[in-house]
């Protein structure tokens, strides 16, 4: 017994320590999801980008304008019939283990990203036909067919260096120890633990890097996630639930970050299911007309998310004018079914099974009830949804979309005739070409008229009914400073500071 | 006793190879693939075919299950097609961890619940009885999600006591560690310690009443003697099969305790490679966790014949 009592009396006293003050120059990221393989060429999640925002800096970056700013790459030139990309590097980067970002260690990273197998970056940048150094710090980029988002992809991903020696030295083993030319380098990573970067001295941009150390801690729950930030165990927080806001709000100790996405949530229709009410484009069209976009962002995320008709919000600099959002309209739906002959049409609904997809399924299951619809809703993982897509084993699919820059990655994919991502197996001619004309000129305005020709032709077929756009929400500490706001969701750890 | 062993042990073989299977056939049943969940966004669909190959998905299943057990026999478990790491590393990073929390979440347990559960049977009908009762009533009915958002809400942002998530490593800081682990262990142990509380009240009644025990306290042997050296033995042996039953399943991984947490466990490690397909860890784990059940199902009974004489005869 006085042997128990002493060990709790130990126990007591180490429990007693007060919290250890080691913090103050690491900021504590909690993010949704562990991020996979720690190699940009590989890297297929969103919570992996907030990581490489850190590690890997990318040949060129977007302003909070979506305009592209240099980062690696400090001046390019498209050639006139828009098949040569020239690009001039930022003299004396060097990558994380010393070695020069040069012409060739750039060239020796498009090509992994073109080359290595299973590389998530390959049709990114497919058009891609060769990549030729000129000299040190020069690199010409020449391409199969005129390709305009190129530019935008390398705000991403695929723009990301790599150190070749590296790349050669560890070879399928990259991702456990990565090595690029960013602000910040790889120390540890403990799988659903921690992954933690600390500052690179010899950064191009050092003098804008206040913090030593970042810890990168998943957190799934987004409960969990904000009450670890407001216990102080976090500093940053990524993809807040827009309930919980006002709480935020209220809370003298947190700031708020947003940002509208650049994705969208919609509903794509499999236009080919046989014997199915949503082969019938009248029946997609009546569909929508029952739905009240801004309902469902009030029910489900309390109007903090933007209803949204395009593959691009209304918020964003191409969003074709001409096509406003439609109010709900049951009586034109009512029309609809009846001229297509079936007034009651069943229709089943896959949803992902997480917090808020059910929700916003439901919302949905009771305006399409009043006109005439009887939708059941088949709740799933994301895995299962994303194999059921596939194989179009479907009639419609609430899905959602992280976005990219350039609208050409919200829409060919989805809309092209025969690409991976068409699961409502949509192909139009008219579309094809919209989307083609778009990718061959660098002409803001004649791209623009291509949206515009692409959007008359898929709003009145409607594979695919765009319904909102999320905003994306940070919840921060107030002793961070510095904190900007983008919306390709990213942080930004250039000028963020931690008093 | 030796030969008992021996049997239990030569058991356990053809159990972990028919759980392997039973558990590698369930994960085809799942729609989708490692493929499927690793393309990404894009869905490029040579990547998919480049998985499938790389990992044998396009193989048959019993070819595939033939590469899995082949490797199991040369120590291999195979490699987790998400995080790019071998399943054994995977294994001994996150068992300590589970394992410790499987410790102090049983700590709590015994603790709370085995003298609550004597007490109780001691002075049925009072008032220490209907404590006893409401507080594993209590246990029982509270959800651990729940009770552990609480506990944070408290001890962590109000009072600012304990650390609201995350692990620190015994070889790093013995108090932070313990710090870091109080509220999960706690929250674990709480639940179990209701249903210890049940059993052992249960069991103490029935010992109690026995002609024995009548018999001590006849011949006038104190009464906490008689609880203590006669009555809890004979009343220990539901209570230590219970405990292995529980500890095992704490072993499987809290899941819920340890996502509210962020204690980086087994639960969190096998909801992730379910939810990504990535068989190679779902197996790993399972059969780790097979074993271990298998082992201590094993203590448990070499336990019940250490405090119970009768049963070594059996």
């Amino acid at each position: 017994m006085p042997r128990l009592f002493t060990a709790c009396l130990l126990a007591g006293l180490a429990l007693s320590t007060p919290l250890a003050g080691a913090h103050a120059q690491t900021l504590r990221f909690g993010l949704m999801e562990d991020p996979d393989a720690l190699d940009p060429t590989l890297a297929r999640t969103f919570a992996g980008r907030m990581v490489f925002a850190a590690l890997c800096d990318k040949l060129v970056d977007i302003g909070p304008d979506l305009k592209p700013v240099p980062q690696l790459a400090t001046e390019w030139a498209w050639s006139d019939d828009r098949k040569v990309l020239t690009l001039r590097l930022r003299p004396g980067v060097r990558f994380h283990d010393g070695e020069p970002v040069d012409a060739a260690a750039v060239k020796y990273s498009l090509e992994r990203h073109l080359k290595l197998p299973g590389s998530q970056r390959r049709g990114e940048i497919a058009p891609i036909d060769a990549v030729e150094a000129v000299d040190d710090l020069a690199l010409k980029i020449t391409l199969k067919t005129p390709f305009a988002p190129l530019l935008a992809q390398f705000t991403d991903r695929a723009g990301m260096i790599v150190s070749p020696k590296a790349a050669e030295r560890l070879g399928d083993k990259f991702a456990t120890a990565p090595v690029c030319a960013g602000p910040y380098k790889f120390v540890e990573r403990v799988p659903q633990d921690r992954i933690v970067v600390e500052k690179f001295d010899d950064y191009w941009n050092k003098d804008a890097i206040q913090i030593r150390r970042i810890e990168f801690r998943p957190i799934p729950d987004t409960t969990v996630r904000l009450t670890n930030l407001r216990a102080g165990q976090l500093d940053l927080i990524e993809r807040l639930a827009p309930t919980d806001l006002p709480q935020v709000k209220r809370d003298p100790k947190l700031k708020v970050g947003q940002a509208y996405e650049l994705g969208f949530s919609g509903i794509v229709f499999n236009t080919a299911r046989e014997g199915s009410p949503v082969a019938d484009p009248r029946v997609r069209a009546a569909f929508e007309a029952a739905i009240d976009r801004n309902a469902i962002t009030q029910v489900v995320y309390n109007g903090e998310y933007l209803a949204g008709n395009q593959w691009v919000s209304p918020k964003n600099p191409n969003y074709v004018t001409d096509y406003p959002v439609p109010k709900r309209d049951v009586a034109k739906a009512k029309a609809l079914l009846k001229e297509a002959g079936i007034e009651k049409p069943s229709i089943t609904m896959m949803v992902y099974a997480n917090n808020d997809a059910p929700q916003v399924g439901q919302v949905i299951q009771a305006m399409t009830r009043e006109a005439g619809f009887d939708v059941k809703l088949q709740a799933t993982d994301f895995t299962t949804s994303l194999d059921q897509a596939d194989k179009g084993n479907f009639e419609a699919y609430l899905y959602n979309w992280s976005g990219r820059p350039d609208p050409d990655g919200n829409t060919y994919s989805f809309l092209a005739c025969k690409t991976p991502l068409n699961y409502s197996r949509y192909c139009n001619q008219e579309a094809d070409s919209a989307m083609n004309a778009e990718r061959l000129t660098t002409d803001p305005a004649e791209r623009k008229a291509a949206w515009k020709r692409l959007a008359g032709r898929v709003l009145t077929d409607k594979p695919l009914v765009y319904l909102f756009h999320r905003r994306l929400l940070w919840a921060y500490s107030q002793k961070l400073t510095g904190f900007g706001e983008y919306p390709d969701g990213l942080v930004r750890f250039t000028g963020l500071k931690l008093d | 006793m030796l030969r008992f062993l021996a049997r239990r042990l030569a058991l356990a073989v053809p159990t972990l190879v028919l759980a392997s299977m039973i558990i590698f056939a369930l994960q085809q049943l799942l729609p989708g693939d490692t493929a499927t969940a690793l393309s990404g966004e894009e869905r490029d669909p040579e990547v998919i075919a480049f998985i499938r190959a790389k990992y044998h998905l396009d193989r048959p299943l019993p070819v595939r299950y033939a590469y899995w057990a082949t490797g199991v026999l040369q120590g291999d478990l195979g490699e987790s097609i998400r995080l790019q790491k071998p399943v054994i590393e995977l294994i001994r990073e996150k068992l300590p961890v589970t394992l410790e929390l499987a410790c102090l979440a049983m700590l709590v347990a015994l603790v709370i619940g085995v003298p609550m559960g004597i007490l109780s049977a001691v002075r049925p009908g009072t008032w220490i009885d209907g404590l006893a009762n409401g507080v594993a009533l209590w246990g029982l009915s509270v959800p651990n999600f729940w009770l552990g958002i609480l506990m944070i809400l408290l001890f962590s942002v109000q009072l600012g006591w304990l650390p609201a998530s995350g692990y620190v490593p015994p070889g790093e800081s013995l108090s932070e560690n313990l710090r870091s682990m109080a509220m999960p262990a706690f929250v674990l142990g709480n639940a179990i310690a209701a249903v210890m509380m049940r059993h052992t009240r249960a069991a103490m009644l029935g010992v109690l009443q026995s002609d024995y025990v009548r018999t001590a306290r006849a011949k006038g042997v104190p009464t906490a003697r008689v609880v203590l050296r006669h009555a809890l033995p004979n009343a220990a042996i539901p209570i230590i099969t219970l405990g292995a039953l529980e500890f095992g399943q704490l072993l499987s991984g809290a899941v819920l305790t340890e996502q509210v947490f962020s204690v980086p466990g087994f639960g969190k490690l096998m909801v992730d490679a379910v939810f990504n397909r990535d068989f190679a860890t779902v197996q790993g784990v399972v059969i780790c966790t097979a074993a271990t059940y298998i082992l201590l199902n094993l203590a448990a009974d070499l336990a019940s014949a250490l405090v119970n004489p009768k049963l070594r005869r059996a």
